[in-house]
C-alpha cells in the first residue's frame, strides 16, 4: 500500500529537481516585466519604497509558486482539476453567504492572508473546461460547448454578483478561450457572438448604478469632469502630455501631484504613459505580445489535448488583462477593476499571474514526456 | 475499437486545429495591440499639444500677489497705521462640497462668529469661479495649529498668511485715519477687479478711504505649481506686488493727543489748523472707538453697542457735527459791517438788555440782564453784546450778510481731505426758500446775527474759516495729506498743497480792529474768556460761543448757578488763534454739553495752545510777547 505512495513522492522530488524546467524566453521576459513594473511603481508610489518591497516580496512568493508548479505534470493537474475547480467555487460561495448584505464583498480573510476566491477561479475554470473537453470529440458539439459554457457561466455569475465585473470577465474569458482553441466552429462562434451583443442591451436594466455609470462615462467623460469622468480625463491627460519620449521617470505631474487617482493600481498605466511616453509605451506593449506569443508557441507544443487548451488559454487571457486596462486608461473601454499584468501594485493578482504561468512551464517541462 | 481508432486519428487533427487557432489568437491579439497602440498614438502624438496644455493647466496656476497697503504717519514719522503679519482662513468654495457641513465641522475646530459666517455668505455670492473667500480673519496660533492637523479633513479650505491693518494709536486718530474693513459687494462694484484681486480689505472711513487707490498699490502674482486638491507645492516664477504709498498727514499724533485728552471723555470736537497754509494739525472727535475692531470683522455685540451708544461714538464729529455757531460767528459778522462800511469801528451802540425791530414787539435779548451800555465793535466782541449785533445785521440785510459770510467757507463743505464731509447751514433767503419753502422773515435775520437760528457749522468749518480771519482773508482748503513716499526705501516727497482761494477784499484796519476785539476776549478785564492767556507766552486772540440747542420758551434769564441744567440746553463752543500778531495755529473747539464756552470750550482750546507750543523748534517763532494782565494787550479795552 505504501510503496507506491513512497515512490510517486520520490519521482515527484527528483522531477522537482531537474534541471532545464523552464522556458528561459519566457521566465527572462517575466522579470523583465516584473523589472519594469518595480521602476514605474516606485515612481507612481511617489518614490516609497515600502510599495515596492511589498510587491517584491509578492513577486518571490508568486516567482516560488511559479516554480513549485512548474515541477507538478499536467497530468497530475488533469487529475485534480475537477477537485480544485469544485474547491474554488465553493470558496465562492461561502463568500456569497459570509458577505450577505455588504455591498461588495470579495475577500475571504485566513487570518494571515487575505485573498479573493474570484483569483483562483482564474486558473481553475480554464482548467475545468479544459479537463471537460479533452475526452470529448473537437471541435466540440452544441450539447459540450453547451456543458462548458454552464462550467464558466456559474463561477463567472457569482464573481459578476460580488460585483467584481472585471474579475467576472476575466474568468469568462479564460474560459472561452479554452473552447475557442479547441476549435469550436467559426459558425458557432459567430452565432453565439451575435446572440450575445443581442441579449446586452436586455442586461442594461440588471447593471449596478454605478456600472451603469461608468458606462456612460466613458462615453462622455467630460459631462461630469470633476466627478465620474474624472479618472479617465486625468488618465487621458497624463498618457496625452506625455508625448513620444514621455515627461522621465519620476517627473510625472499627474501622478505626483495627485490628479490620477489609483495611479498605483488600476491606472499605473497612465503614469507609464506619461513618464515614458510612447516610446515606453510600444516597447511594454511588445513584451506584452512577446509573452503571448512565447505562451502560445508553448501550448502549440504540448502533445496532449489538456494541457494545449490549457496552455493556450492562459497566454490569451494575459492578452485581455492589458487590452482591457490598455483600453480603460485611455478611454476606449468603461472603468472596470482590471489591473495591468504585474505592473499595477495589487498582491492576488500578481501570484495568480505568476501561478498561471507556472502551469505553462509545467506544460514546456512536460512536452515530451507525456503519450 | 472502432471509437479509439477515431480517436488517435482526432488527436492529430486537434493539435492541428489547436495550431491553427492558436495562430488566429495570435493574430488576434496582434491586432488587438495594435488598436491600442493606434489609441496611444492618437493621444501621445496626435493630441499631445492640447493634453500638454491641460497637464499644464492642472498643475501651473497663477496667484495673484496683493500689495501691501500703504503706511500712514503724522507730520513727524510717528506711525498711525502699518501692517501686520497674521494668517486667516480661506476658503476654495468649487473644493468644497458640502458647505453647510463643512462649515459646522469646521467650527468645532476653530470657533467661527456669526458675524463671520455671514461675511463669508455674502463674499460667496460675489466670488469669482476658483477664487478663495476668507472665512476668518487673524487666527491665533492655536487655532492655527488645530486646523494643522485637521487640514486633511477640509479639503478647499486653507490657512494663508497675510497683512492685517493695525492701528497702533487706537481711538485717538480712529476718525481721521479711518479705517479699512472687508470690501463689500458694493465697493467691489467700483474698483478694478484686477487690482483688487486677492485683496480682502478696503478703506472704510477717513483717510484710508480717501486715500485708498494711493494707499492700495499694484498687484503682483505668482505662478505656483499645485496638486489637485489646490495646494501649492512650489513656486515657479513671481512678480512682486507695488506696495501702496505711504502718506504723511500734517497732524502732530503729540497735539492730537492733548486735544483728545483735554475734553475728558466730554463729547465734542476740536480742530486745529495752520493758518498760514490749511494744514490741519490736529483733529479730534469725542468719544471715539477702536479702529482695530473693524479691521478683522467687529462683532455683532461690538458694533451694535457702537451704534446705540448715545454719545455716537462713530459720528466724526470734526467733519459731520453740526453745531450752531452761536457768538463765533461774531468777529466776522463785525468784520463784514465794517468792510461794507455799515459801521465804523468807532460807532457805538446803546445796549439795554433786549432789542426790539422797529414796529415789532418781540424782544431779543442781551446776555446780560441790563445790557452792557453803550460799546463799540471792540467791546461788543470783547463781551459778546447781542444787540451791537442784532442791529448791524438788521441794517445789513440777509442778503448781504449771507454773501459775505459765504466767502469765509460758512455754508458748504471745506473740502478738506476726507469723505463724507457735512455742508452745514449758512442762512439766507435761497436757503429756506430750498429747504423749508418759505419766504424770509426780518426776525431771523436778526438771531442769524448771534449765529442762532439756521445756523450749522462744522468744527472744521469754523477752524478753516478762523485760519482764513487770522491769516487776513486769504483762505486756504483745510488737508491733511502733506508728504508721501513709495515703497518701504523710498523719499518722503511733499505733496504740493492746494492753491490758496481768492483773498477776501478787505482794508487792513478793519481787520485790525476785530483782531483787537478777540484779544480782549481773553485780554480784557471784561473779556469773555479772560484769564485764558495767564503764563502763555504769546498773545491769544479767541471768541467765545455758547449756543442754546433748543429755542427759549420763557422770558426768564437764566440763573447762572445751575451749570448742569445749563450744560444740557448749551453747546460751548470756543474759537481761538495764537500768536495773535503771527497767527500759526487756529482752533475750533466745540463742547456739546458746555455750560458755557468761555469756561468750558477755552480751557481746551489753551490745553491745545500749550501742546502746540511745546512742539515748536526754537527759533521758529517770533520772540515770546508776553502780555500783562489786564493793559498789555495790544488794543485791549479802553
Amino acid at each position: 500500500m505504501m510503496q507506491p505512495l513512497v515512490m510517486r513522492l520520490r519521482r515527484f522530488a527528483v522531477r522537482l529537481w531537474e534541471h532545464k524546467r523552464l522556458d528561459w524566453p519566457l521566465m527572462s521576459a517575466l522579470m523583465l516585466l516584473a523589472g519594469v513594473g518595480l521602476i514605474t511603481l516606485y515612481s507612481a508610489g511617489d518614490e516609497s519604497m515600502r510599495l515596492v518591497v511589498n510587491q517584491a516580496l509578492r513577486f518571490l512568493l508568486g516567482g516560488a509558486l511559479l516554480l513549485l508548479i512548474s515541477r507538478i505534470s499536467p497530468r497530475d493537474l488533469r487529475t485534480w482539476t475537477p477537485w480544485l475547480y469544485s474547491f474554488s467555487v465553493l470558496l465562492l460561495v461561502i463568500v456569497a453567504i459570509v458577505g450577505e448584505g455588504r455591498g461588495a464583498y470579495r475577500w475571504l480573510d485566513l487570518g494571515v492572508v487575505r485573498f479573493q476566491p474570484s483569483e483562483l477561479l482564474k486558473l481553475t475554470t480554464p482548467m475545468m473546461v479544459a479537463w471537460y473537453l479533452h475526452p470529448r470529440h473537437l471541435p466540440p458539439s452544441w450539447k459540450h460547448i453547451l456543458g462548458a459554457a454552464v462550467l464558466i457561466g456559474v463561477p463567472a455569475g457569482l464573481i459578476a454578483e460580488q460585483p467584481d465585473l472585471g474579475t467576472a470577465l476575466l474568468v469568462g474569458a479564460a474560459g472561452t478561450f479554452v473552447l475557442f482553441l479547441s476549435g469550436m466552429g467559426w459558425r458557432r462562434i459567430l452565432f453565439l457572438l451575435g446572440l450575445v451583443l443581442l441579449a446586452a442591451p436586455a442586461a442594461w436594466p440588471f447593471l449596478h448604478d454605478y456600472q451603469r455609470q461608468r458606462v456612460l462615462t466613458m462615453l462622455n467623460p467630460e459631462s461630469d469632469p470633476l466627478g465620474a469622468g474624472w479618472h479617465i480625463i486625468q488618465s487621458k491627460i497624463a498618457v496625452g502630455s506625455g508625448g513620444f519620449f514621455g515627461k522621465g521617470w519620476q517627473h510625472g505631474t499627474q501622478s505626483h501631484l495627485e490628479f490620477l487617482p489609483e495611479h498605483t493600481t488600476d491606472f499605473v498605466f497612465a503614469v507609464f504613459g506619461e513618464e515614458f511616453g510612447l516610446f515606453g509605451v510600444l516597447l511594454l506593449l511588445g513584451l506584452y505580445l512577446f509573452i503571448v506569443g512565447r505562451s502560445l508557441w508553448i501550448a502549440a507544443q504540448a502533445r496532449e489535448t489538456y494541457a494545449r487548451l490549457l496552455a493556450g488559454s492562459i497566454g490569451l487571457s494575459f492578452f485581455v488583462y492589458v487590452v482591457v486596462n490598455g483600453g480603460m486608461i485611455t478611454g476606449l473601454l468603461p472603468v472596470v477593476g482590471v489591473p495591468l499584468p504585474l505592473i499595477s501594485y495589487g498582491g492576488t493578482s500578481a501570484v495568480s499571474l505568476l501561478a498561471g504561468f507556472g502551469v505553462l512551464m509545467s506544460i514546456h517541462a512536460h512536452r515530451k514526456m507525456l503519450k | 475499437m472502432a471509437l479509439k481508432s477515431t480517436r488517435i486519428k482526432n488527436e492529430q487533427l486537434e493539435a492541428h486545429l489547436f495550431r491553427v487557432r492558436a495562430l488566429t489568437g495570435f493574430v488576434l491579439v496582434a491586432f488587438a495591440l495594435l488598436v491600442l497602440a493606434g489609441r496611444f498614438f492618437w493621444l501621445q502624438i496626435v493630441q499631445h499639444d492640447e493634453y500638454a496644455t491641460r497637464s499644464t493647466q492642472n498643475r501651473v496656476h497663477l496667484r495673484r500677489l496683493p500689495p501691501p497697503r500703504g503706511l500712514i504717519y503724522d507730520r513727524n514719522g510717528v506711525l498711525l497705521a502699518d501692517n501686520v503679519p497674521a494668517f486667516r482662513l480661506d476658503v476654495v468654495p468649487e473644493r468644497v462640497e458640502n458647505m453647510d457641513e463643512m462649515l459646522d465641522q469646521l467650527g468645532m475646530i476653530i470657533p467661527l462668529s456669526d458675524q463671520d459666517i455671514k461675511d463669508f455668505r455674502r463674499s460667496l455670492k460675489q466670488h469669482r469661479a476658483f477664487q478663495s473667500v476668507p472665512l476668518k480673519l487673524r487666527l491665533n496660533e492655536d487655532e492655527i495649529d488645530r486646523f494643522a492637523i485637521n487640514r486633511w479633513r477640509f479639503p478647499g479650505v486653507d490657512v494663508v498668511p497675510y497683512l492685517s491693518r493695525n492701528y497702533p494709536q487706537g481711538a485717538l486718530f480712529a476718525h481721521v485715519v479711518g479705517h479699512v474693513g472687508r470690501i463689500s459687494a458694493e465697493e467691489l462694484k467700483h474698483v478694478d477687479p484686477d487690482r483688487y484681486d486677492g485683496t480682502t480689505h478696503i478703506g472704510k472711513t477717513g483717510i484710508e478711504r480717501y486715500y485708498e487707490s494711493q494707499l492700495h498699490g499694484e498687484p503682483g502674482y505668482e505662478v505656483v505649481e499645485v496638486n489637485a486638491d489646490q495646494r501649492v507645492q512650489r513656486v515657479l516664477q513671481t512678480h512682486p506686488p507695488v506696495p501702496g504709498e505711504s502718506l504723511y498727514l500734517s497732524i502732530d499724533a503729540r497735539l492730537q493727543k492733548a486735544a483728545y485728552q483735554a475734553f475728558q471723555g466730554q463729547a465734542g470736537s476740536a480742530v486745529a489748523i495752520d493758518p498760514r497754509n490749511g494744514q490741519v494739525l490736529a483733529m479730534v472727535s469725542v468719544p471715539s472707538f477702536d479702529p482695530n475692531l473693524f479691521v478683522g470683522g467687529i462683532s455683532s455685540t461690538d458694533y451694535t453697542q457702537l451704534l446705540k451708544d448715545p454719545e455716537k461714538p462713530l459720528l466724526d464729529r470734526a467733519i459731520r457735527g453740526g453745531y450752531p455757531p452761536g457768538s463765533t460767528v461774531k468777529p466776522f459778522i463785525g468784520l463784514g459791517g465794517l468792510e461794507l462800511d455799515f459801521r465804523k469801528p468807532s460807532d457805538t451802540v446803546m445796549s439795554t438788555g433786549v432789542f426790539y425791530i422797529p414796529g415789532q414787539v418781540r424782544g431779543y435779548r442781551d446776555d446780560q440782564r441790563n445790557g452792557a451800555g453803550r460799546v463799540d465793535l471792540v467791546q461788543a466782541i470783547e463781551q459778546s453784546v447781542n444787540t451791537y449785533f442784532y442791529k448791524l445785521v438788521y441794517d445789513m440785510g440777509i442778503d448781504k450778510l449771507s454773501t459775505w459770510m459765504a466767502q469765509f467757507g460758512f455754508g458748504k463743505p471745506t473740502g478738506i481731505d476726507l469723505p463724507g464731509e457735512a455742508a452745514g447751514v449758512l442762512p439766507s433767503r435761497e436757503w429756506k426758500r430750498i429747504h423749508r419753502n418759505q419766504p424770509w422773515f426780518i426776525g431771523e435775520t436778526v438771531i442769524s446775527g448771534i449765529g442762532q437760528g439756521y445756523w450749522v457749522v462744522t468744527p472744521v468749518q469754523l477752524a478753516s474759516a478762523l485760519a482764513t480771519l487770522a491769516d487776513g482773508g486769504v483762505p486756504h482748503r483745510p488737508h491733511l495729506l502733506i508728504a508721501t513716499r513709495k515703497g518701504i526705501d523710498g523719499k518722503r516727497t511733499p505733496v504740493k498743497p492746494p492753491a490758496p482761494g481768492k483773498p477776501i477784499a478787505h482794508d487792513p484796519k478793519d481787520w485790525q480792529v476785530v483782531r483787537q476785539g478777540m484779544i480782549a476776549v481773553v485780554n480784557g478785564d471784561k473779556g469773555t474768556a479772560r484769564g485764558l492767556g495767564d503764563g502763555f507766552p504769546y498773545v491769544i486772540a479767541g471768541k467765545t460761543g455758547t449756543a442754546e440747542r433748543y429755542s427759549r420758551t420763557t422770558n426768564a434769564y437764566e440763573d447762572r448757578t445751575n451749570l448742569e441744567a445749563l450744560a444740557r440746553r448749551h453747546r460751548a463752543l470756543f474759537e481761538g488763534y495764537t500768536p495773535a500778531s503771527d497767527p500759526r495755529i487756529a482752533v475750533a473747539v466745540v463742547v456739546e454739553h458746555g455750560a458755557w464756552g468761555g469756561s468750558v470750550a477755552a480751557p481746551i482750546a489753551r490745553k491745545i495752545f500749550d501742546a502746540w507750543l511745546a512742539e515748536q523748534p526754537p527759533g521758529s517763532l517770533p520772540p515770546p510777547t508776553v502780555p500783562k494782565k489786564p493793559d498789555a494787550a495790544s488794543g485791549g479795552t479802553p
